[in-house]
């Protein structure tokens, strides 16, 4: 299970790592926003999701794209604008999207993610009864964002109609470069769900095991009893806010704190001293992790463009009268 | 089996819709803020909550962002909302939800997820309600794609276009007006399933086209008639729908009639009339005898005196007259 949990975490540890270089070697485009130093957070989390529940996350969701059980390969084709990628081009870093793996969006917009999630938990109650093998959803969100005015009309929603919905927030200690204290009235932000009665736990978000367990028995109480609640997850962003930020905002023994810190090495070391993984295992194993990105990237970089005939395909679910389908310059009505 | 008609308001044509779509569908469900208990802010959804019970029928607290986005998750997983908001003004505060969200899940995603999404609300001024609550920014859904915006202007047309926007699996905008909900129509008994996207001549004529949606229709109608008694023949166009928008059936007319007018609600720069125009221009250009005239609200913050209100508002005799001017221009008035 640890050694398990050790491959992915090193899986998506590589994987960001070979975006960001593939960001700057422009085969990225856009915004990039990396899970690096979340590893643990982004293994932990989802061990503890069933196939069955719903995850809504944030713009940095590619760690969460993978472990969701999406290809690597076609998540690094979305990165490169390719047909292959997981939604064909159309979304980019910020918006990988399964509904097979349950995994419902990346969400560009900050908080845009919270409603709709607390949506999809009205939509598992509306169908079904409390229980061990219900549906629950898990929403993912930044430490920033709890203090945009979605998330609090969505606790309350969810607090009065008793969804089955765990609202995580990754607290990274910085949105953008903006710090916590200086954004949150009140800092610790798993209080934040106390006047709409969700109770919140903050836990270490650098060890997947502590993550795996405090999601658990958040996912238990949405399924079993209906009760929401908000997981606080202590973490840090190894990197700036996206690709290109050098994070010049952070004072250098924060940083140096941070890296000593680093949750993939830790995690590491703790398995070899525990005697579950030897140096050449962890070594393997990261090796295995750096062949599997490289195919991703070769997978990518193979792929085609989408087809330029594809661009208004995807515009309606239902085909009407007189829809638009111009491109600049052409006529829009017959002379 | 013939079809019979009834007489019945506006509203009732929309509750008894819902009604309908609500028996035939488990899936479906209305949602919003004084919907249940009070029976709805404009009595929509009157007796609904009796019948149907809590779980069809939400009352929500006063919160648009977050149940406009509750509706469209729920509509992610495959249940089929009706939200409806109080007022066109207050759908301003969900609009991160409709435009950044609803809008753009279909394609952004890959065609991988549905949003199968009714948002009502009436628009409209003219009931001395002040500028905030007034409006008619139905443009700024229509300018939107993903999103379908429909107009309907007449009790048939509600159950007609309710119907298909509920059953279509698009986020769809469905506009209603204050001024409308107790106006009086035939409506056809039993199921009645508009085509979306499709604009209609309701009143067929040679001379002069009005185009107009919505409330605008009642009086380009009325309008319309005055100058048949003057020897005037006018031909109407109802859009119905503003996105996606008709674009053919409003130059074919303009093409036999060489002569437009648009009556609209809301504000003249950059409004719904200078879309039409613009399409007008493209589509039609060799045949018009007239430039293409709109008449539209005046742009200020429209006020709570009523004179001042009125004087803002399009009204049946600024179209008489910019009717009048259009015909003249060319000389056709004797």
């Amino acid at each position: 299970m640890l050694r398990r949990y050790y491959k992915r975490m090193s899986l998506v540890r590589a994987f960001e790592l070979r975006a960001n270089e593939m960001y700057a070697r422009a085969k990225i485009g856009g915004y990039c926003h990396l899970n690096l130093g979340e590893e643990a957070t982004v293994v932990g989390l989802t061990a503890a999701l069933e196939d069955r529940d719903y995850l809504y996350t944030t713009y940095r969701d590619h760690g969460y794209a993978i472990m969701r059980g999406m290809d690597p390969s076609a998540v690094m084709a979305e990165l490169f604008g390719k047909a292959t990628g997981v939604v064909g081009g159309w979304g980019g870093s910020m918006h990988m999207f399964d509904m097979e793996k349950r995994m419902l969006g990346g969400y560009g917009i900050v908080g845009g993610q919270i409603p709709p999630a607390t949506g999809a938990a009205f939509a598992v109650k509306y169908r079904s009864d409390a229980g061990p093998k219900s549906e629950a959803v898990m929403c993912l969100l930044g430490d920033g964002t709890t203090n945009i005015g979605a998330f609090h009309e969505s606790l309350n929603l969810a607090g009065l109609w008793d969804l089955p919905i765990v609202y995580v927030i990754i607290n990274n200690g910085l949105g953008m470069a903006t710090t916590v204290e200086r954004a949150s009235a009140e800092p610790d932000l798993y209080k934040r769900g106390c006047a709409y009665r969700i109770e919140g736990v903050r836990v270490d978000g650098d060890d997947p095991v502590v993550v795996r367990d405090a999601a658990r028995v958040a996912l238990r109480a949405a399924r079993e009893e209906r009760r929401p609640s908000i997981l606080e997850l202590m973490s840090y962003r190894l990197k700036g806010h996206s690709v290109v930020d050098p994070g010049r905002y952070r004072s250098q023994e924060d940083t140096a704190e941070a890296r000593a810190n680093d949750p993939v090495p830790a995690f590491r070391d703790k398995l070899i001293t525990k005697g579950i993984l030897t140096e050449a295992d962890a070594d393997d194993i990261d090796a295995q992790a750096e062949i599997r990105v490289t195919e991703a990237v070769t997978f990518a970089d193979e792929s085609p463009d989408p087809g330029i005939d594809t661009l208004f395909n995807g515009v309606y679910a239902s085909p009407v009268a007189n829809l638009p389908w111009q491109l600049p310059g052409q006529p829009v009505v017959a002379s | 089996m013939s079809t019979t008609n009834r007489v019945i308001t506006y509203r009732q044509a929309l509750n008894e819709t819902l009604r309908a779509e609500l028996e035939r569908d488990e899936n479906v469900f209305l949602i919003g803020e004084e919907i249940g208990v009070f029976d709805g802010s404009y009595k929509i959804t009157a007796g609904l909550l009796a019948d149907f019970g809590p779980k069809r029928v939400v009352d929500t607290p006063i919160a648009e962002e977050g149940f406009v986005g509750t509706a469209i998750g729920a509509a992610m997983l495959g249940l089929r909302p009706v939200v409806e908001i109080m007022t066109l003004n207050f759908s301003l505060v969900a609009i991160d939800q409709i435009v950044n969200h609803a809008a753009k899940m279909h394609a952004m995603f890959g065609q991988q997820v549905k949003v199968p999404l009714v948002i009502r609300f009436p628009g409209g001024g003219g009931q001395q309600l002040a500028a905030t609550h007034s409006q008619n920014l139905e443009v700024w859904y229509a300018h939107i794609p993903g999103l379908k915006v429909l107009a309907p202007s007449t009790p048939a047309e509600a159950k007609a276009m309710l119907t298909a926007a509920i059953r279509d699996d698009d986020p769809v905008i469905f506009l209603e007006n204050l001024a409308l909900y107790n106006i009086k129509g035939e409506v056809p008994d039993g199921e009645q399933i508009a085509e979306i996207g499709k604009a209609a001549v309701v009143k067929p004529g040679s001379d002069l086209t009005i185009v107009s949606y919505s409330r605008g229709m009642v009086t380009a109608l009325h309008v319309a008639e005055e100058f048949e008694e003057r020897g005037v023949s006018i031909e109407v166009v109802d859009l119905r729908s503003l996105r996606p928008l008709d674009r053919e059936t409003i130059c074919a007319s303009v093409r036999k009639t060489s002569r437009a007018v648009i009556f609209e609600d809301d504000m003249l720069s950059y409004g719904i009339g200078a879309e039409i125009s613009a399409t007008i221009g493209e589509g039609a250009f060799d045949y018009l005898d007239a430039p293409v005239r709109r008449v539209a609200a005046s742009e200020v913050p429209l006020p709570y005196a009523k004179p001042l209100e009125l004087a803002a508002m399009p009204s049946a005799a600024d179209l008489v007259r910019v009717v009048e001017e259009t015909l003249d221009s060319t000389r056709f008035m004797k």
